[in-house]
């Protein structure tokens, strides 16, 4: 969707949001590609009542012709090298050739516990899945062809600039104010001018929002983000719940040189795509 | 509702005049340690803009607070000799002893309950209960906010005196043990604030370690004694200090939460650590007033709105810090520009926005810097070097040429016929060593081919995830491709690349040698093409590796002697990439900090990137000293904006 004539507006699927059924999610999919939302994004959790990103975006593929299917973002090192590009080259070619991998290190020890990997070197490891993936190392032998991936990297730190820089075509951010994103912007520019990559980095921001029931969705993003401590009162106090804030939000990332910037529901209901449609409107 | 305020120093006191003025059923009362009257420094700065915070926050104290301002707008620099003003800084200053009587009158007459003398050993019962008792807050320590306590900057001292500076003095004097500066300002009319610094080591070489608190006094007295007119420096409990720069992960914790000193400092070099603990006054009791009392909201909207300005303000003062604890290293500055670099230390004033305050400076620097009277701003000055003449700071056009076929990053690719090289062409010379063999850059970069060719480096470690393994270099082979290529150049600087982790470059970091003379092959490289080149040779260096085991600043400050005592006339400031996992410190500008440590503390002329994407920030950089030559990252003009297709018909067709 383009509100404007710059930034693009994705939608988040609510795969995290509690009680989600199947059924939502493509009830979801399939209305984001019959509406005017230019992607559709997953989020990537293990320890939690969520859908693995891979394979909801395997189901949104088949429902949908047009969205691109992001996600926002992976946590690579939860993964092997090898199936992780296997996953992703899988719902690339399911979907025509629509996705965007977006991947980050991921910040609870709890999820790589869970998944029987360790947390120490997630870093370096993604590196070696971001020229694994990119850089076709294996010769093309574990297909399906991974040819025309968009990658983003997600992080704050320098090494993630870094990563970003060196192996992705874009920036993910991680949400919050469009004054915070454009710090982070002015960073990964930083990194790119360093690295000597030509053009720009695509640049994608993301938010929450509830513009039904606010309380219920703020409660889940409570529970969600309980990990970050203290920090989850700024993602709550950051939750968009009327139209006018959305606005505000999407024209403040736009200033920005944001390209996409996908609104997560914090409510697992299919009016909230209605009723963002209508805010954006 | 009741309010207990650990802390009767502006920040409590203020909190509280405004937490009464909210609401007068609203019981606050501050517990402060000390008598009503004792106080610990002399004057405390404000802004224009702080005043105008003030003056909405309750005009009463605004009234008695500023007309007992001392108020001037200049800035004098005391330097070599010579004494050098900048106008249209707007500085006020009042006595820390008469603020604080303003704010308790007022607090008397709000019904706020101060408690003085009071040593409070556990949290207080309250509703809410706030920890503004400075750096060294007790309330701070009973939660957990996440604190982190770290040195910064050089020692200091604060004094006052009766000498009544006219304006904010900065103060310079060269000793045999090394370089004292001072800080001084007026804060009524009869006193000033007079700060002392200095190097720890200038410190302990003049012996002042040892000293007692009246001898440290007399010593600075005797320093200063110019400065001061004669008049004393008068001591309250003045002990040499290290600056604690204090950050907590948040401000609050169940019903407590922290403001001021005791949330965070800022350096006293900017002046702005009253401001700040006062604005974060304003901002929790407006928080306070919209949430209604809801503690927890209003303390997630208090740390939301003064938390980037905070971290800005913190981080312009951990710049100004560092920059006095290298000012030695700017002695060889002439007066003006040593003024503008100081004037510009903490990134917060430009040459543009000085140029709007005092219009005055900037053309008596850029007529300084260009050598008329009426001149264009720095970047436009030309630069001489090694007898050619480039025509301004930043028109630099940047060549690669690969010495050798092994040495290419990636394969050759066609270049444009006909391409005839513009003017001021810096031509680098690079052998890609480890870094080579792999994919065209547009995909990402370090993607080793699959049928790449062998690579060489002093180590057997691949650059990054399946680079191929690295053989030894043929030495004489790499040499004779760069003299050859030297021999072969057009161009008006030559570049020899030891950055980023290329072949020279993977020489001189031990993370990637473990040579005891790293520098051998790189200098041999040197000085066979200083031979073989007659005009301008730069070297491209990353001056620290950003790697706890790499080079660091130091260093790369050390190689650059090196180099610069082998033929090299400039060094190409770069940072990092010597390995692929380093920790790259990536901002605007993430570069000029480094490019000016290089410059002044080796004294060789620099060339800097790093993500400069204005013209404002070029004549900043060069005006100051900070490089001699700037490349930038000039982000497209987005002015023009395309129009929808008019519906209007053209008045011909009508006709037609």
């Amino acid at each position: 969707m383009k509100l404007s004539a710059e930034v693009n507006i994705g939608i988040g699927l609510p795969t995290t949001v509690p009680g989600a059924t199947g059924d939502l999610l493509l009830e979801w999919a399939r209305r984001a590609d019959a509406g005017p939302f230019s992607s559709v994004a997953v989020l990537d959790r293990v320890v939690y009542d969520s859908f693995e990103p891979f394979a909801a975006l395997a189901g949104a593929a088949a429902v949908t012709s047009r969205v691109r299917l992001a996600t926002m973002i992976a946590i690579g090192p939860l993964r092997s090298t090898a199936m992780l590009a296997k996953q992703a080259a899988s719902v690339h070619g399911l979907s025509g050739g629509r996705l965007t991998l977006g991947l980050a290190v991921g910040a609870r020890t709890e999820d790589f516990d869970a998944a029987g990997v360790e947390h120490k070197g997630r870093g370096k490891r993604l590196g070696e899945q971001l020229a694994y993936i990119r850089g076709n190392v294996d010769g093309d032998v574990v297909g399906p062809s991974r040819e025309g991936i968009e990658i983003l990297v997600g992080g704050l730190s320098g090494p993630a600039y870094s990563r970003m820089a060196r192996y992705a075509d874009g920036y993910a951010h991680n949400g919050g104010p469009p004054r915070a994103f454009a710090g982070a912007v002015a960073r990964a520019l930083a990194a790119w001018s360093d690295l000597g990559r030509p053009g720009k980095p695509r640049l994608w921001g993301q938010g929450y929002f509830a513009l039904g029931d606010s309380a219920r969705g703020e409660a889940y993003l409570r529970d969600y983000y309980a990990f970050t401590g203290g920090f989850v009162d700024k993602i709550a106090a950051g939750h968009l719940t009327t139209s006018r804030a959305i606005k505000d939000y999407v024209r403040g990332y736009e200033e920005e040189g944001c390209d996409e910037l996908v609104l997560f529901p914090t409510v697992g209901d299919v009016e909230e795509l209605e009723r963002l449609q209508e805010a954006l409107a | 509702m009741n309010v207990a305020i650990v802390g009767g120093g502006p920040a409590g006191l203020y909190l509280g005049i405004l937490l009464r003025k909210l609401d007068r059923g609203v019981d606050v009362r501050v517990l402060e340690r000390n008598a009503p009257d004792a106080t610990f420094g002399f004057g405390v700065v404000f802004s224009e803009e702080t005043l105008g915070a003030l003056r909405d926050a309750d005009p009463e104290t605004h009234l008695e607070i500023t007309d007992t301002f001392a108020r001037w707008d200049r800035i004098d620099i005391r330097y070599q000799g010579r004494e050098l003003s900048s106008r249209g800084h707007s500085f006020s200053a009042i006595a820390r002893k008469r603020l604080l009587e303003i704010l308790q009158a007022r607090c008397g007459e709000l019904g706020v309950t101060l408690e003085f003398g009071v040593e409070v050993e556990e949290l207080p019962e309250a509703d809410l209960v706030v920890g503004a008792d400075g750096a060294n807050s007790f309330v701070r320590g009973l939660r957990d906010f996440g604190t982190k306590v770290r040195p910064e900057g050089s020692k200091y001292v604060w004094f006052g005196t009766d000498h009544v500076f006219d304006a904010f003095t900065f103060a310079f004097r060269e000793t045999e043990h090394g370089l004292f500066n001072a800080h001084a300002y007026p804060y009524d009319e009869r006193m000033s604030t007079f700060i002392v610094e200095c190097p720890e080591a200038v410190w302990r070489s003049a012996g002042l370690d040892g000293m007692d608190e009246q001898e440290s006094l007399a010593f600075c007295e005797q320093l200063f004694a110019n400065e001061l007119r004669g008049r004393e420096l008068y001591s309250n409990r003045s002990l040499w200090l290290d600056f604690p720069k204090i950050t907590n992960a948040t401000w609050h914790a169940g019903n407590v939460v922290i403001l001021g000193d005791a949330a965070h400092t800022a350096h006293f070099s900017i002046g702005s650590g009253t401001k700040l603990a006062m604005e974060d006054s304003i901002a929790l009791a407006a928080a306070l007033a919209r949430r209604r009392w809801d503690l927890e909201a209003a303390f997630v909207d208090y740390e939301l709105e003064r938390e980037p300005y905070v971290e800005r303000t913190q981080d312009a003062a951990s710049e100004s810090a560092a920059y006095f604890g290298r000012i030695a290293s700017y002695s060889h500055l002439e007066p003006i520009q040593f003024a503008f670099n100081l004037i510009t230390r903490a990134g917060r004033i430009t040459h543009s926005t000085l140029g709007v305050r005092d219009p005055a400076f900037t053309r008596a620097l850029d007529a300084w810097f260009g050598g008329r009277p009426v001149s264009p701003p720095p970047a436009f000055a030309p630069f001489d070097l090694r007898g050619v003449r480039f025509e301004n700071r930043f028109e630099l056009f940047e060549r690669t040429a690969f010495v050798s076929m092994e040495g290419a990053v990636s394969p050759p690719e066609s270049t444009a016929e006909g391409w005839s090289p513009p003017k001021n062409v810096l031509l680098r010379l690079t052998h890609a060593g480890r870094r080579g063999a792999t994919q065209p850059r547009e995909r990402g970069i370090d993607l080793p081919l699959a049928d790449g060719w062998r690579v060489v480096a002093p180590t057997t470690k691949p650059y990054g995830p399946f680079g191929a393994i690295p053989e030894p270099p043929d030495e004489d082979a790499v040499l004779a491709t760069f003299v050859a290529a030297a021999t072969a150049a057009r161009a008006d600087v030559l570049e020899i690349d030891m950055a980023h982790g290329y072949l020279l470059g993977s020489y001189l970091s031990p993370l990637t040698n473990d040579e005891d003379d790293r520098l051998r092959f790189p200098v041999q490289v040197l000085e066979a093409v200083r031979a073989a080149w007659a005009g301008p040779l730069a070297v491209r260096l990353s001056v620290t590796d950003w790697h706890p085991r790499g080079n660091t600043v130091e260093d790369g400050i050390a190689i650059t002697r090196e180099l610069a005592g082998h033929g090299c006339d400039l060094i190409h400031v770069e940072a990092g990439q010597t390995i692929h996992d380093d920790r790259p410190q990536y901002r605007r500008g993430f570069l000029t900090a480094l490019s000016d440590r290089v410059r002044n503390e080796a004294d060789v002329p620099t060339l800097v990137g790093g993500y400069l994407t204005t013209l404002d920030e070029a004549n900043t950089i060069i005006g100051a000293g900070r490089a001699d030559l700037v490349l930038l990252d000039l982000p497209d003009t987005h002015i023009e904006r395309p129009l929808p297709p008019s519906n209007t018909v053209l008045l011909g067709e009508v006709r037609a």
